[in-house]
Formats: C-alpha cells, sequence, structure tokens
C-alpha cells in the first residue's frame, strides 16, 4: 500500500478576495505619483460619501462603492445601469495604512496613500572631494 | 427639398448610431466595458442618459461625476432638452511622467437629445447629487393623459 502525502495547506487566507459575487461596475481611475505617495481618483457617479469602502489588505487597494439611488417613474430609454461599483488594485510600495485618508465629491473620490517611511526615495548627497 | 435631404441623413446617422450603440449587448458587455479602454472617447454622446415618465413628467438622469457646476446649462427648446458643461480636468501641475494609469476623460461637453413627450419648458427643474445630474420635466397639459368617463345610456 501506498504512502499518501499531503500537502500541507495553510488555513489563514493570504490574500484577499479578488471576487465579487454579484455584477459590478468598473469605475474608470486616475493614479499618479504624488510627493509622499500615490493618488488614486475614481469615478463613482451615484455613490454617497457613506456608500465607499476602502482598504489596503496585503498591498491590494479594493474600492467599493454602494449605489444609492432611485429613479422615478418608469423607464423609457436606458443607456446606462446603475450598480455597484468594485475595483482592485496590487500595489507595488509598501503603504502606511494608518495615513490613508479619501474624500468625495460629485461623485468623484480621491484617495491618497503614503508611503511608508523605509519606501521612499531617500536622497543621498554625493560628497564631492 | 434640400432641407428634407438634410433631416433623412440626420436621421439615418442616427439610425447607424443607434445600431452600434447595442453592439455587444447580447455578449452581457456593459457599455462601460466595451468603451472604456477605446480611444476617440470624447467622440462618443456624453453624458451617458436615462430617461424614464410617469403621468406628470419626464425624468432624465445623466452620468456626470466631477462636474464644475458653474459651467452647466440646460435648456429646453422646441421639445429638446440641450446639456452643456464642463467636466473638471485634474490639476496641470501633474506631470505626464507621474501618471501610471489615465482613464478620467474630461472637458467640455454638449449633448441634445429629442423628448418622447411634450414639456412645459417654463417649469424645468434640475438637481446635481453624487455626480448624476436629475432633470425633472413636467409634462404638458396636453400631453398629459385624459380620463374617459364612460356613459351608461
Amino acid at each position: 500500500m501506498k504512502e499518501t502525502t499531503t500537502v500541507p495547506v495553510k488555513a489563514e487566507k493570504q490574500v484577499p478576495e479578488t471576487r465579487e459575487e454579484t455584477r459590478t461596475l468598473t469605475p474608470p481611475v486616475d493614479i499618479f505619483e504624488i510627493d509622499d505617495g500615490l493618488a488614486v481618483v475614481v469615478d463613482l457617479p451615484g455613490v454617497d460619501k457613506s456608500g465607499v469602502d476602502i482598504r489596503v489588505e496585503n498591498n491590494i487597494l479594493t474600492i467599493k462603492g454602494t449605489v444609492d439611488h432611485k429613479t422615478a417613474g418608469d423607464p423609457v430609454y436606458k443607456e446606462f445601469e446603475l450598480l455597484n461599483y468594485y475595483r482592485q488594485f496590487q500595489l507595488g510600495e509598501k503603504v502606511d495604512q494608518n495615513k490613508i485618508h479619501a474624500e468625495m465629491k460629485g461623485g468623484v473620490l480621491t484617495i491618497y496613500l503614503p508611503k511608508v517611511e523605509e519606501a521612499k526615495p531617500k536622497k543621498i548627497s554625493v560628497k564631492v572631494s | 427639398m434640400m432641407w428634407d435631404l438634410v433631416r433623412e441623413l440626420e436621421s439615418l446617422r442616427r439610425e447607424m448610431e443607434r445600431a452600434f450603440e447595442n453592439f455587444g449587448a447580447d455578449f452581457g458587455i456593459h457599455p462601460w466595458f466595451r468603451t472604456a479602454f477605446l480611444p476617440g472617447r470624447a467622440a462618443r454622446a456624453y453624458p451617458m442618459l436615462n430617461i424614464s415618465e410617469d403621468r406628470d413628467a419626464v425624468y432624465v438622469e445623466a452620468l456626470a461625476p466631477g462636474l464644475d457646476t458653474e459651467t452647466l446649462e440646460i435648456s429646453v427648446l422646441n421639445n429638446r432638452l440641450r446639456i452643456a458643461g464642463e467636466k473638471q480636468a485634474l490639476s496641470k501641475d501633474i506631470k505626464p511622467e507621474a501618471f501610471h494609469r489615465s482613464e478620467r476623460s474630461a472637458g467640455r461637453f454638449v449633448r441634445t437629445i429629442d423628448l418622447p413627450t411634450e414639456v412645459d419648458a417654463e417649469k424645468v427643474t434640475a438637481e446635481y447629487k453624487n455626480g448624476m445630474l436629475l432633470i425633472t420635466l413636467p409634462k404638458a397639459e396636453a400631453a398629459k393623459p385624459k380620463q374617459i368617463t364612460v356613459k351608461v345610456a
């Protein structure tokens, strides 16, 4: 009889969920470098300030937006569908979780992700002898 | 005669636009997915609109985040609604090489649509909330449904 070998499986989840069960929209984003980190600008029309959920786990940035909107009357013509928003990004540098802040204005979400001290570029002065 | 020809061409163009608008819908792809990575975003109809109605009014919803509300102009003429405005661009101070992604478009836009029924242009109201433009257009008296009582002889 052959001896069965089992592969050890870690019980803890290493990576946060990368899929949502329900149908969601992928919002367009702008990501750019600022002095001390990254700025992420997301278009989330129909989402109120209270409907935004931002988290960073294991260097994965997750943006969720819950739409809070009721349409009056019966639909006549439709070009867009309002669903909840969901998008994730893998972050390269270490982000200082305590210093993340965000603001919401007119359906546009801006997230500031400052880098941790050690990940910031260090200026090295060259001594000319 | 000339006028008719122009009108015909205009309606043909719209017909074609409509045909292409629904392209991809059968595969369950949302319009946003299809267009988000295509070039020429500015050439598309912007903002996207939904129209609904009830007995008293027509409601137009536009998906327009980050608008500069000062530049917003809404007018109704001959049963056509015109929406014009500007989506704020990011600060010019950001260097092009600082960008990792740039998917959001910005700039001026104008869109005109025909309304499904006659409306009272004097009583139109608009609200800008959470990046959505909500326009309420009360129907003209003539366009409201009339209840007809049947007399039993």
